[in-house]
């Protein structure tokens, strides 16, 4: 089953801006999906539709086969949203903004605050249940919307830049937490500008910019895409002025620091005998950047140039 | 069907509990004032004026202004709630907890207005307390009054819910209750009669509709009004009609609230 179909989706602002211009995108019922794009190009928007925050100018959405025309409470009781931005009332207590949304949703006041429980004690908010939510810290309030998404039991989890101003460790724990409730059925639609998140944790990508999906596949058909990689080598001694690799792409960043370029297939044994003819020693190496990141920024300057 | 039918009285009951809450958390801001304010109306134009004023209408004036003074808090305070509640909201952007909720529009608006209403009751009966410090009150027709207190209180939860949708700053919440709201009241027969005046401010006055609430309320609990009681029901069960059904309209155009 199709957690989500979109067709033909479009949207333009009052002013005149078109945010999306005829979106087709579909997500199947257990997927770890990530909806990637630069700033602006329509992700937001697109999320926004489809929670019915925004309202669509054409085109259809559906929610777990749920026309959100012809019956959007009940495509809306599908899903949780995590937004962007913190939107909740930082005067209420973090418990009662958990058992308020649960209300929302049809939870009896009981079975809401068992729920609740259990999501603080998840997500280690178990301490601060009877704080005003405004006197958490940044990492705490990105718990706290994920806690409040997740307190109907939603089919269907958005998080629209979950991690945003995260740490690493937090994020880090944030991805085990979205595996284990993806594992367990919940279907994830992840925004992120992170893209080392959404190439470990996502199965399936589509890539938007400027208001089209310019690329929507599978994770591993798209790195596969990759011909070269970048490496950074950090080395023992300076290197020598006249240094020469046969047939290797190479670019000194400093006296002891190496940008190496592979192509895909190539294998790094070449490389590495050839800096032992010269007799350099590498004392660690490095990606230059995630291999998504090659791709996307690729993607999205090929979208540009075709306008 | 069922299902979605409990669906929708849990969330209704999770919005009025909401609002309840809300204004009982804020008491210092929401039910202290009031009590101050009418406290400070009963001594001074009730006591210290009004014992130089005499009668009016057959009573002392302090039993006199009692019904309008309030019926005033009533109208202000489900007004207020609404306004601040429903605009705040929108200003920290909450709302959409509801908005990304399978809540009908017409319960989010019912789930305010219960809250105003609440809110207005609640001060109508902290400053009926207050007054009994400083007359006596007898209710002439409990139903009257009763029904009367709880639809003025709902028509004015539905104005502050509307300003609310329209405000895009927490000044344009206070322009109407400043500019309009406040006039009408101290000008619809809270503290004198309006036999009192010329035939033509007599005439107007009939435009206002605070005019038959207060009268209506008045007429409940001393059985003297200057106005039809039959005409302030029709009156204030059509604009609760008008108003609802703008209010919805404007929830589902989205209006203030969505893109």
């Amino acid at each position: 089953m199709k957690a989500l179909y979109i067709e033909k989706l479009t949207k333009t602002y009052h002013n005149g801006f078109s945010a999306l211009k005829g979106i087709e995108l579909s997500v199947n019922e257990g997927d770890f999906f990530a909806l990637l794009g630069p700033n602006g190009a329509g992700k937001s928007t697109t999320i926004g539709i489809i929670t019915s925050l925004v309202t669509k100018t054409s085109g259809t959405v559906k929610v777990f086969e749920t026309d959100i025309d012809v019956d959007s409470e009940t495509a809306k009781s599908h899903i949780g949203l995590v937004p962007q931005e913190f939107n909740f009332n930082g005067f209420e207590k973090v418990k009662h903004i958990l058992i308020t949304q649960a209300g929302y949703y049809g939870m009896p006041a009981k079975l809401a605050e068992v729920r609740a429980d259990d999501l603080l004690r998840q997500l280690g908010l178990w301490e601060k249940r009877d704080t005003a939510a405004r006197s958490l810290s940044g990492g705490m309030k990105r718990r706290l919307m994920i806690a409040r998404a997740l307190v109907h039991n939603p089919k269907l989890l958005i998080l629209d830049e979950p991690t945003a101003g995260v740490d690493i460790e937090l994020r880090r724990s944030m991805w085990l937490f979205l595996e284990k409730i993806n594992a367990q059925g919940t279907t994830i639609i992840l925004t992120t500008h992170y893209l080392e998140e959404a190439e470990n944790l996502c199965r399936n990508i589509a890539i938007i910019d400027q208001g089209r999906i310019v690329e929507n596949t599978d994770m591993k058909s798209l790195l596969n895409r990759l011909d070269k990689e970048m490496f950074i080598l950090d080395l023992k001694e300076p290197l020598p002025a006249d240094l020469s690799l046969p047939n290797i792409n190479f670019k000194k960043i400093d006296n002891t620091t190496l940008e190496v370029e592979i192509k895909r297939g190539e294998g790094l044994n070449t490389l590495f005998s050839q800096l032992n003819e010269h007799n350099i020693e590498v004392c660690s190496m490095k990606n230059k950047a995630n291999r998504l990141e090659e791709l996307f920024l690729a993607l999205v300057e090929k979208s540009e140039a075709s306008l | 069907m069922n299902t979605r039918l409990n669906r929708n009285k849990v969330a209704f009951n999770t919005i009025v509990t909401r609002e309840v809450r809300r204004f009982l958390r804020i008491w210092p801001q929401t039910l202290l004032p009031p009590a101050i304010t009418m406290t400070l109306y009963f001594i001074i134009f009730g006591n210290l004026i009004g014992s130089r004023i005499g009668e009016m209408g057959g009573f002392s004036y302090m039993e006199y202004i009692a019904p309008g003074i309030i019926m005033m808090s009533v109208i202000n305070n489900a007004y207020a709630n609404v306004a601040s509640s429903f605009y705040s909201a929108k200003f920290q952007s909450h709302i959409e907890e509801l908005l990304v909720a399978p809540v009908p529009n017409y319960l989010i608006l019912a789930g305010y207005v219960a809250g105003g209403t609440a809110r207005g009751l609640c001060v109508g009966l902290i400053v009926t307390l207050v007054s009994l410090f400083f007359t006596h009150l007898s209710i002439q027709h409990l139903a009257i009054t009763i029904s009367m207190v709880v639809l003025s209180a709902v028509m004015f939860a539905l104005g502050g819910f509307i300003n609310a949708i329209y405000a895009s700053s927490f000044d344009e919440i206070s322009i109407i209750p400043t500019f309009i709201l406040t006039p009408l009241t101290y000008l619809g027969g809270v503290f004198y009669s309006i036999s009192l005046l010329p035939d033509f401010w007599q005439n107007v006055s009939m435009f206002n509709p605070i005019l038959y609430m207060v009268n209506a309320f008045r007429f409940g609990m001393l059985g003297t009004s200057d106005i039809a009681i039959e005409m302030a029901f029709a009156i204030i069960i059509i604009c609760i009609i008008s108003l609802s059904s703008f209010a919805l309209y404007l929830l589902n155009k989205g209006t203030g609230i969505r893109n």
